[in-house]
């Protein structure tokens, strides 16, 4: 069901976004897209397109900022930073992410287990 | 929470800045692309392959606004806002069907909204009074004897006040005031003005303040005191434009200079509460000292002490009220008082309760004819739209969001039909509270409030819920290739829905019959009261109250009277003319009558009676009909001769069996001889029994209470107005310019609320039955169009044009006669429920019954005769060719 899908990296998109934005500083939409790919050693299929109503969403949550700005390459385009409450939600999001992975790789190491009886 | 809120803003502002962020969305992905476009170069990629790669990896970017916009807006607003838009352009193109709609919904809201606000006003509203519930009237436990028997002395007011423990105060109001009781002389002109004695505290006791000036003081109650008066709001703003130094000042009133202390709030109706229709101009205190040899005249009024529930107070009255004595110099006068206490609200209006409630139905099942109609129209527009409908399913609309369509056309349609509705609504209440004639309390209070535009908004939301649904489900149970393929008749979709329109057609004629029945039946008593034989002949007689003065002078008096007569019968056109101060179904007054030898075995054997002290001529003047006897006449007045006329049923009652005529009765304290017996007078009103009356000459005996001239003409009354007026001048130059009133008029008034009522119901059932109509001749046409292959092979087939028509009209109806059967079944429970409204008619009075399956039917024949000579005229070729 590609509902499902969505919501689930809609969630992991949302915490990678303010992962990275917490380690390079204010970046650009195509920037921050580049540097998933990169990250992820384009293992992400990831339509670049969604970034952008993740953002959206992440501001209007108030965890990160914009601001129009000029790139390396002296062209105009809007540069996000992290805030306060963005960082504080990032903890969050970190340390359930974490707990998270710990579970269902427990979870799936005992079923492992439980296969070779 | 913080975030969320903050979100909830930022889509919220996002929502109404749609441009602005597209556009920054827009040169965002402008400069994504031409960065992605610019390292794809930079690796060696052609210019179109950067290009194409860039798009790729973006991928869409049409789906990335979308999503953009749903994830920081509100998506379901701009859904809604497509809806509308939608919807406002399907209505604008189908524009008959959206007038007929929203004009149908207009009359079932509006009526409903004025119902509302009439039943709100007079019903469920607390009265305008600071903490009305606390509240009570208190009037004898059986009050035959009409406003006597509602009132007590001054004397056992004043015991009461002293002694009760259950009331922060008790007060009350002169009962027997008639209207133009005071003259007000401005500027030489005599204006007759209506003024109410009010008791110490009266306002006070309502919580009622004054708007300019001040109440009255104590001192102001006690015998000698400058007279002082309280000016209504719109007497004030009407006599006196709104002038707020007339505080203060003194006015002619009935020949006495008064001050006027105050103005009363513009929200305090003295009518409306205590006197239905009447327009009260003045208040003056009532001065106990005044009144002590009087009988009972003050109409109670209490307020309650807090905590003291109603049965605790009613105990006390139960006690103290026995031991009142009505004049205290006279402990012999009068049978022990008892009061029964009751909430003023409930006084007022407890007996409009039923047919209040009647109404609220009545036009409750005006809605949901309305409603099954429009259900209908949308039905069969749906199914015109079935096609549309199934190829936006097919193109990949959700079941929800079509359905939702649907409920957004009948919400925007019930809403227009509500603003509509409200406009009508608030025109008809307008009408209603300038209704004097109207006898109903508080009427003139009615309009359209806070209260009623809830009532507006939810019964906007059912009716467009309850005729928006059938044709929801409708469309979404449908199954997509049927309708698609579903082009010609027979096909199983259309079965169905021609199911669902007879069911909706049968639902509403039956609700249509039900309210016919109840308006029947409503019109039938009506009539029957109209021909009650009410001992008078009130057509082509009619009343003007009659200023003189005789300076307390018996004689002068009596030769007052008799000239006012004597000028009265000699104007052109009148055939008879008479005085009395009261006349019947207007204020009255009654004292105690026992034939001579029976009251000496105490007060208990009196009968109590309503008294007319009149002149010669009055009887007839009034058309009463003297059985035996005679009238009174100037002898007997000019000689004091202590003579009576009584009614059939107050001489049957002394001397039963016997001849009344030349017996002696003890009346109002005087011994008396029985002059005459007359046929019985409907004092109260035409639904009222006769009860006991009798008519006095006006001696030095028998007081008259004012005066009203009487006269009986062969013009229409109101073509005499002016010669009365300009005789009764010349004979007294300061009479004041008071109306010439049909005595038609009293009758009419004491029948209005029946009048009311009827005339509302049948209305209802007016439209009831056009609605319904409406829906048989829609359904019936409706099923011509359909099966006009079948009519036009038939009709090549040999078919006669009657025979065509026959069958329409034979289906037209059997749909009725299965409506009609429901709605007799369910009419005669609901006749059953209203049998306490209905005067000498039977619940299940035939005629009304056939009456109403007579009219539906006619009505069904008119209905499905249209379609019927339009199935006839089908032209086979045409019909089979074209599909």
């Amino acid at each position: 069901m590609p509902d499902s899908k969505l919501g689930l990296l809609q969630g992991t998109l949302d915490v990678m976004v303010l992962r990275i934005l917490d380690v390079m500083g204010p970046l650009h939409g195509y920037g921050i897209a580049r540097r998933i790919e990169q990250e992820s050693g384009d293992q992400v299929l990831l339509n670049q397109g969604t970034i952008y109503a993740s953002l959206v969403r992440l501001q209007q949550r108030g965890w990160i900022t914009a601001e129009w700005g000029t790139s390396e390459n002296n062209r105009k385009a809007k540069f996000y930073s992290i805030t306060k409450a963005g960082h504080k939600q990032l903890a969050r999001d970190t340390a359930y992410w974490q707990r998270l992975a710990d579970i269902v790789g427990r979870v799936l190491a005992m079923q492992g287990e439980g296969g070779e009886q | 929470v913080k975030s969320l809120l903050r979100e909830a803003v930022n889509r919220v502002h996002a929502f109404f800045h749609k441009n602005q962020f597209d556009q920054e969305l827009n040169d965002e992905i402008r400069a994504h692309l031409a960065m992605a476009i610019e390292e794809n170069v930079q690796r060696g990629l052609s210019a179109e392959e950067a290009r194409r790669q860039a798009l790729v990896r973006f991928g869409g970017v049409q789906q990335a606004v979308e999503q953009h916009r749903e994830d920081r807006g509100l998506p379901w607003l701009d859904v809604l806002g497509q809806d509308l838009r939608f919807t406002f352009r399907t209505l604008s193109r189908d524009r008959g069907f959206t007038i007929v709609a929203v004009l149908i919904l207009a009359l079932g809201i509006g009526a409903n909204i004025a119902v509302f606000s009439v039943v709100n006003t007079i019903l469920l509203r607390s009265l305008p009074f600071h903490n009305s519930e606390e509240l009570v009237r208190i009037v004898e436990k059986d009050p035959k004897a009409g406003e006597s028997s509602k009132t007590y002395t001054a004397d056992a007011t004043q015991d009461f006040q002293q002694q009760n423990r259950s009331f922060q105060s008790v007060s009350g109001y002169f009962a027997f005031t008639a209207p133009d009781n005071f003259k007000l002389v401005r500027n030489g002109q005599p204006i007759p003005v209506t003024g109410i004695l009010v008791a110490e505290g009266f306002f006070q006791t309502l919580g009622v303040e004054p708007s300019v000036g001040r109440l009255f003081r104590p001192e102001e109650f006690v015998q000698h005191a400058q007279p002082v008066a309280l000016l209504s709001y719109p007497f004030w703003k009407r006599r006196f434009g709104s002038d707020r130094n007339i505080i203060g000042k003194t006015i002619n009133l009935s020949n006495t200079p008064v001050t006027i202390t105050g103005v009363l709030p513009e929200i305090f109706d003295f009518g409306s509460v205590f006197s239905p229709g009447a327009k009260i101009d003045l208040f003056t205190p009532y001065i106990m000292d005044d009144f002590r040899d009087d009988g009972n005249d003050l109409a109670l009024v209490a307020r309650l002490k807090r905590g003291v529930s109603l049965q605790q107070a009613q105990n006390e009255t139960d006690q103290l009220f026995p031991q009142l004595l009505a004049v205290h110099k006279h402990p012999e006068y009068g049978k022990p008082y008892t009061g029964q206490l009751t909430r003023l609200k409930e006084y007022v209006s407890g007996k409009l309760h039923r047919s209040l409630i009647v109404l609220w139905c009545a036009v409750g099942l005006i809605l949901l004819i309305v409603c099954v109609n429009l259900s209908n129209l949308l039905l069969a527009r749906t199914m015109a739209r079935g096609k549309e409908f199934a190829m936006r399913r097919a193109l990949g609309a959700g079941r929800g969001r079509l359905v939702r369509q649907i409920l957004t056309e009948s919400l925007i349609l019930a809403t227009a039909g509500a603003v509509l509705g409200l406009g009508l609504a608030y025109l008809i209440l307008l009408y209603l509270a300038h209704q004097e004639s109207i006898a109903l309390p508080l009427l003139a209070m009615v309009r359209v409030d806070g209260a009623a535009l809830g009532w507006t908004l939810l019964i906007t939301l059912a009716a467009a819920l309850l005729f928006g649904s059938a044709a929801g489900i409708r469309m979404s149970n449908n199954k997509l290739q049927e309708i698609l393929k579903d082009s010609g008749p027979g096909a199983s979709g259309s079965k169905k829905h021609d199911r669902m329109r007879a069911t909706l057609v049968i639902t509403e004629v039956a609700l249509a019959s039900v309210l016919l029945v109840g308006a029947g039946l409503l019109l039938r008593s009506f009539l029957r009261v109209l021909d009650v034989d009410l001992g008078f002949e009130p057509s082509r007689a009619a009343a003007i109250s009659v200023d003189y003065d005789d300076g307390g002078n018996v004689a002068k008096r009596a030769a007052i009277w008799q000239e006012i007569v004597e000028r009265g019968s000699m104007i052109p056109g009148v055939e008879a003319a008479g005085i009395s101060d009261n006349l019947p179904m207007s204020r009255n007054r009654s004292w105690g009558i026992a034939a001579k030898g029976e009251e000496k075995s105490g007060p208990l054997n009196f009968v109590p009676i309503f008294v007319y002290i009149v002149s010669p001529g009055y009887l007839k003047a009034m058309g009463m009909r003297l059985v035996e006897g005679r009238d009174v006449s100037w002898t007997d007045i000019l000689n004091d001769r202590s003579v009576v006329i009584l009614n059939e049923t107050v001489a049957r009652t002394l001397w039963p069996g016997q001849d009344a005529i030349g017996r002696l009765a003890i009346a109002g304290g005087q011994e008396a001889t029985v002059i005459g017996v007359i046929d019985d007078v409907r004092e109260s009103g035409a639904e009222d029994n006769a009860g006991a009356q009798m008519y006095l000459p006006a001696t030095k005996m028998f007081r008259p209470e004012g005066a009203n001239l009487v006269l009986r003409t062969k013009l229409p009354p109101a073509s005499l107005a002016g010669s009365v007026m300009r005789t009764l001048r010349q004979l007294n130059p300061g009479q004041p310019a008071t109306e010439f009133k049909p005595i038609q008029g009293l009758v009419d008034r004491s029948t209005s609320p029946r009048r009311f009522f009827v005339l509302l119901v049948g209305t209802f059932a007016c439209l009831g039955l056009a609605l319904a109509s409406l829906g048989i001749f829609g359904v019936i046409s409706y099923s011509v169009v359909q099966q006009r292959q079948e009519i036009g092979i038939r009709i090549a087939l040999g078919a006669t044009q009657a025979r065509v028509q026959l069958d329409v009209i034979g289906k037209t109806l059997r749909l009725v006669l299965v409506g009609v059967a429901i709605g007799t079944v369910a009419a005669l429970g609901v006749a059953r429920l209203i049998a306490s409204l209905l005067f000498q008619t039977a619940p299940s009075d035939p005629l009304t019954f056939a009456g109403m399956i007579v009219l539906l039917g006619i009505v069904a024949l008119l209905a499905g005769y249209l379609p019927a000579r339009r199935a006839s005229k089908i032209e086979p070729m045409v019909a089979l060719r074209t599909n």
